[in-house]
């Protein structure tokens, strides 16, 4: 495995120098060429404003109406932070380096890994371990060695943001929870940058672009001044994500960075400028409804809001950087601590019971999805959600556990890591299934994961 | 009595929609189409809170309410748009339900 690593980073870091190679090359012969006009002079010298090479690679954009070449100026005049380089980051990142965007810059603090490939298409599997940052660069240098790319490889911080997001024009928030989402709307504010959000999940996807103009349109706290619970947010670790539902989601940053960039937006002044802000639209995409995408009409800016009122309640850079806790402000989530511990057996003492072939039910309340997966041998899956959803009284018992098994047969419960199975297991003794402890009823500390850690090392763990 | 024509204006036909992960909480169905009457028990006409009640006690499935509603308001990180409009623009809460309203309930997303 060791070896394995080692050969993919060694290659890693070979294609790495390779593309910086590459891109001397590229420097060097348009040096040449330059010195070559200028020895030419009269009727050789370059008299355009792209150099010569730029109206091959961006004829095809600068052809199409109302682009032109002011548009291709703007763009290669512009500086533009992607924070996030996952799902949305790289065919953001792509597009725009490939549009000519003078300077991208990229922050991500991850290291790619074999997970994200389905969908982070500018990593590559021999990448894997690679800072997802370098990983981006390397591909993208790839793609248009021709302009200058950042890599901050961190996690953008209260304490780093002002530092790494005042070197930019325009930003797009490529993260994937609320906390990096309200850190960087404010620090947007506070610096005057317009601010292009896409999010995704599952098989939907959502955009919107805020602060645009700077200090005229409405902040990400303005559309959503309070932050989810935190156990209503999942990850597309534990939820799951289709590529090209976050791909389009990421291609449409790219385009609404695009126009932005082509209008000059960037370029207009705070102040004075007394143009009408145009009403806000989110973008809603869900690849399942009949409706594929559907634009609805947002809230302008919000009175009063906590960052962006523009008076002296507002929050202030200083504020930001020292005393904003942005995990605190969203909350974290807190295991789930149902049962007593008599009530929770580890996975040593059932992989023992289970040896023991005496009559017994394990149901994995996982969704059918992950189960279909991966389970332990004789589960029976039940998924949490027919739990929840049982009302009790009346409501037929059969639909949690099969009839056919006798009345005094322990149950156990596995989830994937203990949470669910705490609340299956909470329900099942609130409809008394458990005849008042006569029968056991209990749950698999530690789930699958802790299953596959201590008993089963080859159970592909979700 | 016979049926007047203001039985028929006593109720509104409504396109309710969930996404973005709601469906989940209710049968995992997407639309939902509903009959409300167009006035509650006092005679003030059906609102928003109204029919957020409504979706919470007669329609959906999942025990797990908090998912939906915190302290008797819909919960933070859940878009409320009134034909394709932000509630916020529609008097949010205290907008009064109109026949053939769409109304879409849209959990906010966070992945990327």
């Amino acid at each position: 495995m060791d070896k394995i690593e080692q050969l993919r980073r060694e290659i890693a870091e070979k294609e790495a120098e390779l593309v910086q190679l590459r891109a001397q090359l590229v420097d060097a012969e348009k040096l040449s060429a330059g010195i070559e006009n200028d020895k030419d002079e009269g009727e050789g010298e370059w008299k355009w404003p792209l150099a010569e090479s730029d109206y091959e690679r961006y004829s095809r954009q600068m052809i199409v109406p109302n682009f032109g070449l002011q548009g291709q100026l703007n763009i290669k005049h512009a500086k533009v932070l992607l924070v996030g380089a996952g799902g949305l980051g790289c065919p953001a990142a792509a597009y725009l380096a490939g549009a000519g965007v003078g300077t991208l810059g990229l922050v991500d603090g991850d290291a790619v890994e074999a997970s994200n490939l389905h969908r982070q298409v500018a990593h590559s599997t021999d990448r894997v371990g690679m800072m997802k940052v370098d990983s981006a660069v390397t591909y993208l240098k790839g793609l248009n060695p021709t302009i200058t790319y950042r890599a901050h490889a961190t996690h953008l911080t209260p304490q780093n943001a002002e530092e790494i997001v005042s070197q930019y024009d325009l930003v797009l928030d490529c993260t994937d929870h609320p906390t990096s989402r309200y850190l960087i709307s404010d620090i947007c504010v506070l610096l005057s940058k317009p601010l292009i959000s896409a999010s995704a999940f599952q098989t939907s996807g959502q955009l919107i672009v805020l602060n645009n103009p700077p200090g005229k349109g409405p902040c990400y706290r303005c559309v959503f001044p309070k932050p989810p619970p935190p156990e209503s947010v999942i990850g597309c670790g534990e939820g799951g994500i289709i590529g090209p539902v976050v791909g389009v989601m990421g291609v449409l940053q790219a385009l609404e960075a695009i126009k932005l960039l082509v209008r000059g937006d960037h370029l207009k002044s705070r102040a004075g400028d007394e143009e009408a802000v145009k009403q806000v639209g989110m973008l809603l995409f869900s690849a399942m409804g009949d409706v594929p995408f559907r634009t609805v009409r947002m809230r302008g800016k919000r009175k009063g809001c906590f960052a962006c009122a523009g008076d002296d309640s507002a929050l202030t850079l200083n504020e930001l950087k020292t005393s904003m806790d942005y995990i605190q402000f969203c909350g974290v989530n807190q295991p789930v601590k149902l049962l007593q511990p008599e009530e929770r057996i580890s996975v040593v003492e059932y992989e023992r019971i289970s040896r023991e072939s005496k009559t017994h039910l394990l149901l994995d309340v996982r969704e059918k999805e992950h189960f279909g997966l991966s389970n332990i041998r004789g589960s029976i899956n039940i998924p949490i959600g027919r739990f929840t959803a049982h009302r009790g009284e009346g409501s037929e018992l059969s639909d949690l556990i099969p009839g056919d098994v006798p009345p005094d047969a322990p149950i156990y419960i596995v989830c994937r890591v203990g949470n669910d199975s705490q609340i299956a297991t909470k329900k099942l003794k609130d409809l008394g299934v458990d005849r008042n402890g006569e029968r056991f009823i209990g749950d698999i500390l530690g789930g699958l994961k802790a299953w596959k850690a201590a008993v089963d090392p080859s159970l592909p763990f979700i | 009595m016979a049926s007047t024509p203001d039985d028929a204006a006593a109720h509104l036909s409504l396109d309710v929609e969930f996404s973005g992960g709601l469906e989940m909480l209710f049968s995992d169905q997407r639309q939902h189409s509903l009959t409300l009457p167009a006035e509650d028990k006092d005679g003030n006409p059906s609102t928003i809170a109204f029919l957020i009640h409504h979706l919470c006690e007669n329609v959906m499935k999942d025990t797990r309410k908090e998912l939906f509603v915190l302290q008797d308001h819909l919960r933070p990180g859940i878009l409320v748009l009134i034909n394709d409009a932000d509630w916020e623009l529609e008097g949010e809460e205290e907008y009064e339900l109109k026949n053939g309203d769409n109304i879409l309930f849209v959990s906010t997303l966070h992945g990327g």
